[in-house]
Protein backbone atom coordinates (compact mmCIF):
# COMPACT_ATOMS: atom_id res chain seq x y z
CA UNK A 1 0.00 0.00 0.00
CA UNK A 2 1.18 3.00 -0.82
CA UNK A 3 1.82 5.84 1.91
CA UNK A 4 -0.08 9.49 1.93
CA UNK A 5 2.50 12.40 1.52
CA UNK A 6 1.68 12.82 5.34
CA UNK A 7 2.29 9.14 6.43
CA UNK A 8 5.43 9.15 3.90
CA UNK A 9 6.89 12.05 5.03
CA UNK A 10 6.60 10.96 9.14
CA UNK A 11 7.85 7.91 8.01
CA UNK A 12 11.06 8.99 6.63
CA UNK A 13 11.48 12.11 9.38
CA UNK A 14 11.10 9.08 11.60
CA UNK A 15 13.73 6.95 10.28
CA UNK A 16 16.18 9.66 10.50
CA UNK A 17 15.33 10.32 13.84
CA UNK A 18 15.99 7.13 14.91
CA UNK A 19 19.32 6.29 13.16
CA UNK A 20 20.22 9.61 15.47
CA UNK A 21 18.79 8.65 17.96
CA UNK A 22 20.31 5.37 18.46
CA UNK A 23 23.44 6.34 18.04
CA UNK A 24 23.38 10.20 19.36
CA UNK A 25 27.17 10.98 18.07
CA UNK A 26 26.08 13.58 15.88
CA UNK A 27 24.20 15.11 18.36
CA UNK A 28 26.58 15.14 20.83
CA UNK A 29 29.22 16.99 18.69
CA UNK A 30 27.08 19.20 17.16
CA UNK A 31 26.12 20.44 20.71
CA UNK A 32 29.77 20.54 21.62
CA UNK A 33 30.69 22.16 18.60
CA UNK A 34 28.36 25.08 19.24
CA UNK A 35 29.80 25.47 22.33
CA UNK A 36 33.24 25.57 21.19
CA UNK A 37 32.22 28.06 19.03
CA UNK A 38 30.80 30.31 21.47
CA UNK A 39 33.83 29.48 23.44
CA UNK A 40 36.30 30.63 20.76
CA UNK A 41 34.29 33.78 19.55
CA UNK A 42 33.93 34.84 23.23
CA UNK A 43 37.76 35.37 22.85
CA UNK A 44 38.50 36.42 19.46
CA UNK A 45 37.20 40.11 20.91
CA UNK A 46 38.43 42.05 23.89
CA UNK A 47 34.97 42.31 26.14
CA UNK A 48 36.38 45.80 26.85
CA UNK A 49 36.33 47.03 23.21
CA UNK A 50 32.78 45.35 22.75
CA UNK A 51 30.49 44.12 25.77
CA UNK A 52 29.63 40.27 25.50
CA UNK A 53 26.29 41.33 25.45
CA UNK A 54 26.41 43.39 21.99
CA UNK A 55 28.65 40.39 20.93
CA UNK A 56 25.81 37.50 21.78
CA UNK A 57 23.51 37.83 18.84
CA UNK A 58 25.28 37.67 16.18
CA UNK A 59 27.82 35.33 17.26
CA UNK A 60 24.94 32.69 18.45
CA UNK A 61 23.96 33.42 14.91
CA UNK A 62 26.98 32.40 13.28
CA UNK A 63 27.52 29.48 15.15
CA UNK A 64 23.79 28.22 14.66
CA UNK A 65 24.30 28.11 10.97
CA UNK A 66 27.19 26.14 11.02
CA UNK A 67 25.83 23.58 12.96
CA UNK A 68 23.38 23.83 10.72
CA UNK A 69 25.31 23.23 7.88
CA UNK A 70 27.14 20.00 9.80
CA UNK A 71 23.57 18.84 10.47
CA UNK A 72 22.45 18.96 6.96
CA UNK A 73 25.11 17.42 5.47
CA UNK A 74 24.71 14.51 7.60
CA UNK A 75 21.20 13.83 6.83
CA UNK A 76 22.23 13.18 3.41
CA UNK A 77 25.44 11.25 4.43
CA UNK A 78 24.16 8.96 6.01
CA UNK A 79 22.19 7.53 2.87
CA UNK A 80 25.84 6.80 1.09
CA UNK A 81 26.82 4.30 3.57
CA UNK A 82 25.62 0.82 2.03
CA UNK A 83 23.84 2.62 -0.88
CA UNK A 84 20.82 3.35 1.67
CA UNK A 85 19.95 6.15 -0.56
CA UNK A 86 18.90 4.01 -3.51
CA UNK A 87 16.40 1.91 -0.64
CA UNK A 88 15.03 4.75 -0.27
CA UNK A 89 14.50 5.60 -3.94
CA UNK A 90 12.75 2.52 -5.24
CA UNK A 91 10.29 2.60 -2.03
CA UNK A 92 7.35 3.95 -2.64
CA UNK A 93 7.10 7.19 -1.01
CA UNK A 94 6.54 10.33 -3.32
CA UNK A 95 10.29 12.20 -3.77
CA UNK A 96 8.79 15.52 -2.34
CA UNK A 97 8.00 13.32 0.63
CA UNK A 98 11.64 12.14 1.25
CA UNK A 99 12.24 15.75 1.19
CA UNK A 100 9.87 17.02 3.07
CA UNK A 101 10.86 14.19 6.05
CA UNK A 102 14.41 14.39 6.15
CA UNK A 103 13.54 18.40 6.39
CA UNK A 104 11.48 17.97 9.46
CA UNK A 105 14.41 15.76 10.81
CA UNK A 106 16.49 18.23 10.61
CA UNK A 107 14.77 20.71 11.82
CA UNK A 108 14.23 18.61 15.10
CA UNK A 109 17.68 18.09 15.13
CA UNK A 110 18.71 21.49 15.13
CA UNK A 111 16.20 23.03 17.34
CA UNK A 112 17.56 20.80 19.71
CA UNK A 113 20.49 21.51 19.21
CA UNK A 114 19.69 25.50 20.21
CA UNK A 115 17.45 23.90 22.96
CA UNK A 116 20.56 23.11 25.11
CA UNK A 117 23.12 25.81 23.05
CA UNK A 118 21.51 29.11 23.92
CA UNK A 119 21.18 28.81 27.49
CA UNK A 120 24.86 27.97 27.34
CA UNK A 121 25.26 31.05 25.39
CA UNK A 122 23.15 32.81 27.50
CA UNK A 123 25.17 32.00 30.59
CA UNK A 124 28.56 32.49 28.75
CA UNK A 125 27.93 35.58 27.58
CA UNK A 126 26.10 37.01 30.91
CA UNK A 127 22.54 38.04 29.48
CA UNK A 128 19.81 37.87 31.31
CA UNK A 129 18.34 34.27 31.15
CA UNK A 130 14.67 34.79 31.63
CA UNK A 131 14.15 36.81 28.88
CA UNK A 132 16.80 35.77 26.56
CA UNK A 133 16.71 32.14 26.18
CA UNK A 134 12.51 32.76 24.72
CA UNK A 135 13.47 35.18 22.82
CA UNK A 136 16.16 33.23 21.06
CA UNK A 137 14.32 29.93 21.05
CA UNK A 138 11.37 32.18 19.65
CA UNK A 139 13.80 34.02 16.72
CA UNK A 140 15.46 30.58 16.50
CA UNK A 141 12.38 28.66 15.25
CA UNK A 142 11.52 30.40 12.61
CA UNK A 143 15.09 30.85 11.57
CA UNK A 144 15.77 27.11 11.64
CA UNK A 145 12.79 26.29 9.12
CA UNK A 146 14.95 28.82 6.41
CA UNK A 147 18.31 27.54 7.05
CA UNK A 148 16.87 23.52 6.85
CA UNK A 149 14.69 24.22 3.86
CA UNK A 150 17.24 25.75 1.98
CA UNK A 151 20.32 23.47 3.57
CA UNK A 152 18.53 20.36 2.94
CA UNK A 153 17.91 20.77 -0.78
CA UNK A 154 21.50 21.44 -1.31
CA UNK A 155 22.86 18.84 0.68
CA UNK A 156 20.89 16.44 -1.13
CA UNK A 157 22.97 18.19 -4.44
CA UNK A 158 26.20 18.26 -2.89
CA UNK A 159 26.45 14.94 -1.67
CA UNK A 160 26.57 13.73 -5.10
CA UNK A 161 29.68 15.56 -6.13
CA UNK A 162 33.10 15.75 -5.76
CA UNK A 163 33.69 18.37 -2.78
CA UNK A 164 30.72 18.39 -0.67
CA UNK A 165 32.00 19.25 2.42
CA UNK A 166 33.10 22.28 0.47
CA UNK A 167 30.66 23.34 -2.04
CA UNK A 168 27.38 23.07 0.54
CA UNK A 169 29.01 25.69 2.60
CA UNK A 170 30.03 27.72 -0.43
CA UNK A 171 26.60 27.39 -2.13
CA UNK A 172 23.98 27.93 1.38
CA UNK A 173 26.07 30.40 2.83
CA UNK A 174 24.41 33.14 0.66
CA UNK A 175 21.04 32.19 1.18
CA UNK A 176 21.85 32.30 4.74
CA UNK A 177 22.66 35.93 4.94
CA UNK A 178 18.93 37.47 5.20
CA UNK A 179 18.47 34.42 7.93
CA UNK A 180 21.44 35.70 10.02
CA UNK A 181 20.86 39.29 9.29
CA UNK A 182 17.25 39.04 10.31
CA UNK A 183 17.52 36.59 13.35
CA UNK A 184 20.98 38.36 14.21
CA UNK A 185 19.46 41.88 13.75
CA UNK A 186 15.76 41.15 15.66
CA UNK A 187 17.95 39.39 18.63
CA UNK A 188 19.66 41.95 19.09
CA UNK A 189 16.73 44.35 19.66
CA UNK A 190 14.82 42.35 21.50
CA UNK A 191 17.47 41.79 23.88
CA UNK A 192 18.56 45.20 24.21
CA UNK A 193 14.97 45.72 25.50
CA UNK A 194 14.03 47.61 22.70
CA UNK A 195 10.11 47.58 20.94
CA UNK A 196 8.43 44.38 19.22
CA UNK A 197 7.86 47.07 16.41
CA UNK A 198 11.69 47.52 15.57
CA UNK A 199 12.15 44.01 15.06
CA UNK A 200 8.91 43.34 13.45
CA UNK A 201 9.69 43.75 9.96
CA UNK A 202 13.00 41.22 10.02
CA UNK A 203 10.96 38.84 11.67
CA UNK A 204 8.35 38.65 8.51
CA UNK A 205 10.91 38.83 6.17
CA UNK A 206 11.77 35.71 8.08
CA UNK A 207 8.60 34.37 7.72
CA UNK A 208 8.17 35.22 4.48
CA UNK A 209 11.70 33.12 3.67
CA UNK A 210 10.51 30.01 5.37
CA UNK A 211 7.48 29.59 3.37
CA UNK A 212 8.84 30.64 0.05
CA UNK A 213 11.64 28.57 0.36
CA UNK A 214 9.86 25.34 1.81
CA UNK A 215 7.59 25.52 -1.44
CA UNK A 216 10.02 26.58 -3.64
CA UNK A 217 12.95 23.53 -2.68
CA UNK A 218 9.99 21.02 -1.78
CA UNK A 219 9.34 21.56 -5.79
CA UNK A 220 12.83 21.79 -6.76
CA UNK A 221 13.81 18.28 -5.07
CA UNK A 222 13.06 15.82 -7.36
CA UNK A 223 14.96 17.34 -10.07
CA UNK A 224 17.91 16.88 -7.98
CA UNK A 225 17.40 12.69 -7.60
CA UNK A 226 16.17 12.11 -10.52
CA UNK A 227 17.77 8.88 -12.25
CA UNK B 1 40.69 21.26 -32.44
CA UNK B 2 39.57 19.53 -35.90
CA UNK B 3 36.32 20.24 -37.25
CA UNK B 4 35.83 16.37 -38.79
CA UNK B 5 35.79 15.10 -35.29
CA UNK B 6 32.32 16.46 -34.64
CA UNK B 7 29.89 13.37 -34.10
CA UNK B 8 27.08 14.89 -32.27
CA UNK B 9 24.27 16.13 -34.00
CA UNK B 10 23.33 19.53 -35.03
CA UNK B 11 27.09 20.67 -33.84
CA UNK B 12 27.94 22.44 -36.42
CA UNK B 13 31.34 24.01 -36.09
CA UNK B 14 30.68 27.89 -35.68
CA UNK B 15 33.73 30.20 -35.36
CA UNK B 16 33.94 31.62 -31.33
CA UNK B 17 35.35 34.69 -32.32
CA UNK B 18 33.18 35.60 -35.43
CA UNK B 19 31.70 39.20 -36.08
CA UNK B 20 29.35 39.92 -33.05
CA UNK B 21 32.53 39.63 -30.90
CA UNK B 22 34.49 42.56 -33.12
CA UNK B 23 31.59 44.78 -32.93
CA UNK B 24 30.99 44.63 -29.72
CA UNK B 25 34.54 45.64 -28.95
CA UNK B 26 34.74 48.42 -31.65
CA UNK B 27 31.71 49.40 -29.71
CA UNK B 28 33.24 49.50 -26.79
CA UNK B 29 36.45 50.82 -27.90
CA UNK B 30 34.03 53.92 -29.09
CA UNK B 31 32.63 54.34 -25.63
CA UNK B 32 36.09 54.87 -24.09
CA UNK B 33 36.78 57.66 -27.25
CA UNK B 34 34.13 59.47 -26.79
CA UNK B 35 33.88 59.03 -22.71
CA UNK B 36 37.43 60.23 -22.45
CA UNK B 37 38.21 63.20 -25.09
CA UNK B 38 34.63 63.88 -26.64
CA UNK B 39 32.75 63.90 -23.41
CA UNK B 40 32.79 66.89 -20.74
CA UNK B 41 34.20 66.55 -17.38
CA UNK B 42 31.75 66.60 -14.73
CA UNK B 43 32.77 70.00 -11.78
CA UNK B 44 32.94 68.42 -8.61
CA UNK B 45 33.85 64.84 -9.01
CA UNK B 46 36.37 65.56 -11.68
CA UNK B 47 37.63 62.76 -13.97
CA UNK B 48 36.32 60.27 -11.31
CA UNK B 49 32.99 60.30 -12.33
CA UNK B 50 34.35 58.77 -15.89
CA UNK B 51 34.20 55.65 -14.32
CA UNK B 52 30.07 56.11 -14.07
CA UNK B 53 30.11 54.79 -18.44
CA UNK B 54 31.98 51.42 -17.03
CA UNK B 55 30.55 51.17 -13.95
CA UNK B 56 26.91 51.48 -14.64
CA UNK B 57 27.00 49.51 -17.95
CA UNK B 58 28.55 46.53 -16.23
CA UNK B 59 25.87 46.16 -13.79
CA UNK B 60 23.39 46.33 -16.62
CA UNK B 61 25.41 43.96 -18.42
CA UNK B 62 25.59 41.32 -15.42
CA UNK B 63 22.16 41.65 -15.02
CA UNK B 64 21.00 40.42 -18.36
CA UNK B 65 23.47 37.60 -18.27
CA UNK B 66 21.82 37.02 -14.80
CA UNK B 67 18.69 37.10 -16.67
CA UNK B 68 19.44 34.96 -19.03
CA UNK B 69 21.20 32.45 -16.95
CA UNK B 70 17.58 32.85 -14.71
CA UNK B 71 15.24 31.92 -17.88
CA UNK B 72 17.63 29.38 -19.78
CA UNK B 73 17.80 27.31 -16.40
CA UNK B 74 13.83 27.32 -16.13
CA UNK B 75 14.01 26.39 -20.09
CA UNK B 76 16.18 23.58 -19.15
CA UNK B 77 14.31 21.94 -16.47
CA UNK B 78 10.96 22.71 -18.63
CA UNK B 79 11.97 21.06 -21.99
CA UNK B 80 14.90 19.21 -20.45
CA UNK B 81 16.91 21.02 -23.60
CA UNK B 82 20.36 20.95 -23.51
CA UNK B 83 21.25 24.29 -25.50
CA UNK B 84 19.62 26.03 -22.57
CA UNK B 85 21.69 24.19 -20.57
CA UNK B 86 25.01 25.37 -22.13
CA UNK B 87 23.33 29.04 -22.52
CA UNK B 88 22.94 28.99 -18.92
CA UNK B 89 26.76 28.19 -18.31
CA UNK B 90 27.92 30.63 -20.53
CA UNK B 91 25.94 33.26 -19.16
CA UNK B 92 27.00 32.51 -15.26
CA UNK B 93 30.52 33.30 -16.73
CA UNK B 94 29.69 36.37 -18.49
CA UNK B 95 27.68 37.40 -15.18
CA UNK B 96 30.56 36.55 -12.80
CA UNK B 97 33.00 38.66 -15.27
CA UNK B 98 30.86 41.59 -14.97
CA UNK B 99 29.81 41.63 -11.43
CA UNK B 100 33.65 41.79 -10.97
CA UNK B 101 34.33 44.61 -12.83
CA UNK B 102 31.62 46.37 -10.90
CA UNK B 103 33.15 45.40 -7.51
CA UNK B 104 36.25 46.66 -8.92
CA UNK B 105 35.13 49.58 -10.15
CA UNK B 106 33.05 50.68 -7.36
CA UNK B 107 35.87 50.31 -4.88
CA UNK B 108 38.08 52.59 -7.23
CA UNK B 109 35.11 55.47 -6.87
CA UNK B 110 34.67 54.34 -3.43
CA UNK B 111 38.30 55.19 -2.52
CA UNK B 112 38.26 58.52 -4.74
CA UNK B 113 34.82 59.92 -3.18
CA UNK B 114 34.27 58.43 -0.14
CA UNK B 115 37.75 57.84 1.31
CA UNK B 116 37.64 53.76 1.74
CA UNK B 117 38.06 50.88 -0.93
CA UNK B 118 35.19 48.90 0.54
CA UNK B 119 31.85 49.95 1.81
CA UNK B 120 29.43 47.81 3.22
CA UNK B 121 26.45 49.59 1.11
CA UNK B 122 23.02 48.68 -0.23
CA UNK B 123 23.85 48.59 -4.09
CA UNK B 124 27.94 47.00 -3.28
CA UNK B 125 26.63 44.44 -1.03
CA UNK B 126 24.25 42.91 -3.03
CA UNK B 127 26.51 43.00 -6.34
CA UNK B 128 29.13 41.13 -4.08
CA UNK B 129 26.61 38.61 -3.37
CA UNK B 130 25.49 38.25 -6.82
CA UNK B 131 29.06 37.72 -7.42
CA UNK B 132 29.60 35.02 -5.12
CA UNK B 133 26.02 32.98 -6.32
CA UNK B 134 27.42 33.84 -10.01
CA UNK B 135 30.67 31.41 -8.29
CA UNK B 136 29.23 29.34 -6.54
CA UNK B 137 27.15 28.14 -9.89
CA UNK B 138 30.59 28.01 -12.03
CA UNK B 139 31.81 26.06 -8.82
CA UNK B 140 29.21 23.15 -8.70
CA UNK B 141 29.31 23.17 -12.38
CA UNK B 142 33.04 21.61 -11.97
CA UNK B 143 32.13 19.85 -9.62
CA UNK B 144 30.26 16.76 -11.13
CA UNK B 145 30.88 15.03 -13.88
CA UNK B 146 27.48 13.27 -15.09
CA UNK B 147 26.20 15.88 -18.02
CA UNK B 148 22.80 15.81 -17.18
CA UNK B 149 22.70 15.49 -13.40
CA UNK B 150 25.21 18.77 -13.62
CA UNK B 151 22.74 20.32 -15.30
CA UNK B 152 19.54 19.52 -13.30
CA UNK B 153 21.74 20.35 -10.25
CA UNK B 154 22.64 23.75 -12.01
CA UNK B 155 19.29 24.58 -13.26
CA UNK B 156 17.61 24.34 -9.62
CA UNK B 157 20.68 26.01 -8.13
CA UNK B 158 19.82 29.11 -10.29
CA UNK B 159 16.07 29.02 -9.86
CA UNK B 160 16.61 29.06 -6.02
CA UNK B 161 19.25 32.36 -6.46
CA UNK B 162 17.06 34.39 -8.59
CA UNK B 163 14.36 33.58 -5.84
CA UNK B 164 16.69 34.85 -3.08
CA UNK B 165 18.02 38.20 -4.72
CA UNK B 166 14.60 40.05 -3.22
CA UNK B 167 15.18 38.59 -0.07
CA UNK B 168 18.63 39.86 0.01
CA UNK B 169 17.76 43.38 -1.69
CA UNK B 170 15.13 43.70 1.40
CA UNK B 171 17.21 42.83 4.41
CA UNK B 172 20.45 45.08 3.35
CA UNK B 173 18.05 47.90 2.54
CA UNK B 174 16.71 47.73 6.18
CA UNK B 175 20.18 48.14 7.72
CA UNK B 176 22.08 50.08 5.48
CA UNK B 177 22.01 53.70 5.03
CA UNK B 178 22.02 54.92 1.35
CA UNK B 179 25.50 56.58 0.84
CA UNK B 180 25.82 55.29 -3.31
CA UNK B 181 24.79 57.86 -6.06
CA UNK B 182 21.08 58.13 -6.44
CA UNK B 183 19.83 57.79 -9.86
CA UNK B 184 21.04 60.31 -12.62
CA UNK B 185 19.45 58.50 -15.49
CA UNK B 186 16.82 55.71 -14.40
CA UNK B 187 14.43 57.87 -12.59
CA UNK B 188 11.14 59.57 -12.56
CA UNK B 189 11.95 62.65 -13.66
CA UNK B 190 13.99 63.72 -17.16
CA UNK B 191 17.94 62.80 -16.66
CA UNK B 192 19.11 65.15 -15.20
CA UNK B 193 22.96 65.66 -16.77
CA UNK B 194 23.46 67.35 -20.10
CA UNK B 195 23.12 65.75 -23.48
CA UNK B 196 26.70 65.29 -24.21
CA UNK B 197 27.06 62.77 -21.26
CA UNK B 198 23.60 61.54 -21.67
CA UNK B 199 24.53 60.54 -24.84
CA UNK B 200 27.92 58.94 -24.08
CA UNK B 201 26.07 57.06 -20.51
CA UNK B 202 23.45 55.55 -23.59
CA UNK B 203 26.41 54.55 -25.93
CA UNK B 204 28.03 53.11 -23.34
CA UNK B 205 25.27 50.80 -21.85
CA UNK B 206 24.48 49.72 -25.72
CA UNK B 207 28.29 48.44 -26.16
CA UNK B 208 28.23 47.12 -22.75
CA UNK B 209 24.64 45.48 -23.40
CA UNK B 210 26.05 44.09 -26.88
CA UNK B 211 29.55 43.19 -25.40
CA UNK B 212 27.65 41.06 -22.87
CA UNK B 213 25.55 38.62 -25.67
CA UNK B 214 28.46 38.46 -27.89
CA UNK B 215 30.44 37.01 -24.96
CA UNK B 216 27.66 34.60 -23.99
CA UNK B 217 27.24 33.46 -27.79
CA UNK B 218 31.40 32.77 -27.76
CA UNK B 219 30.89 30.91 -24.48
CA UNK B 220 28.13 29.17 -25.74
CA UNK B 221 30.13 28.41 -28.70
CA UNK B 222 32.78 26.87 -27.02
CA UNK B 223 30.43 24.75 -24.63
CA UNK B 224 29.36 23.29 -28.38
CA UNK B 225 32.92 22.63 -29.28
CA UNK B 226 34.52 21.09 -26.23
CA UNK B 227 31.41 19.10 -25.88
CA UNK B 228 31.87 17.87 -29.22
CA UNK B 229 35.51 17.09 -28.76
CA UNK B 230 34.60 15.20 -25.72
CA UNK B 231 32.56 12.86 -27.10
CA UNK B 232 34.46 12.22 -30.08
CA UNK B 233 37.52 11.48 -27.51
CA UNK B 234 34.74 8.65 -25.48
CA UNK B 235 34.09 7.64 -29.11
CA UNK B 236 37.06 7.10 -29.71
CA UNK B 237 38.64 5.33 -26.91
CA UNK B 238 35.30 2.50 -26.83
Amino acid sequence: MRPSLIQATWIVARKDLLIEWRTRTAFISAVVFSMLGLAVFYFAWSPTAVSPADLAPGVVWVVFTLAAILAVQRSFSIELLERAGDGLLVSPVDREAIYLGKAIANIIFVGAIQLVTVPVAALFYGLPFGEVVPVMLGIGALATVGLVAVGTLFASMAVNTRMAELLLPLLSLPFFLPIVMAAGQSTQRLVAGRPMSESISWLKMLVAFDLVFIVACTLAFPYTIEE
Amino acid sequence: MTSNSLTARDTKPQPVIDWMFWLAVAAVAFTYVRAIWFTPTEATQGPSQKIFYIHVPSVLAGYLAFGVLGIMSIVHLWLKEERADRMAAAAAEVAVLFFAIVLITGSIYAKVIWGAWWVWELRLTLTLLLWFLGVGYLVMRGAIEDPMMRARFCAVLAILQVVLIPFVHLSVYFVRDHMHPMPVVLKPSSPSLPNSMLMTFLISVASFLLMSAALIRARYRLTMLRDAADAAEQGGMA
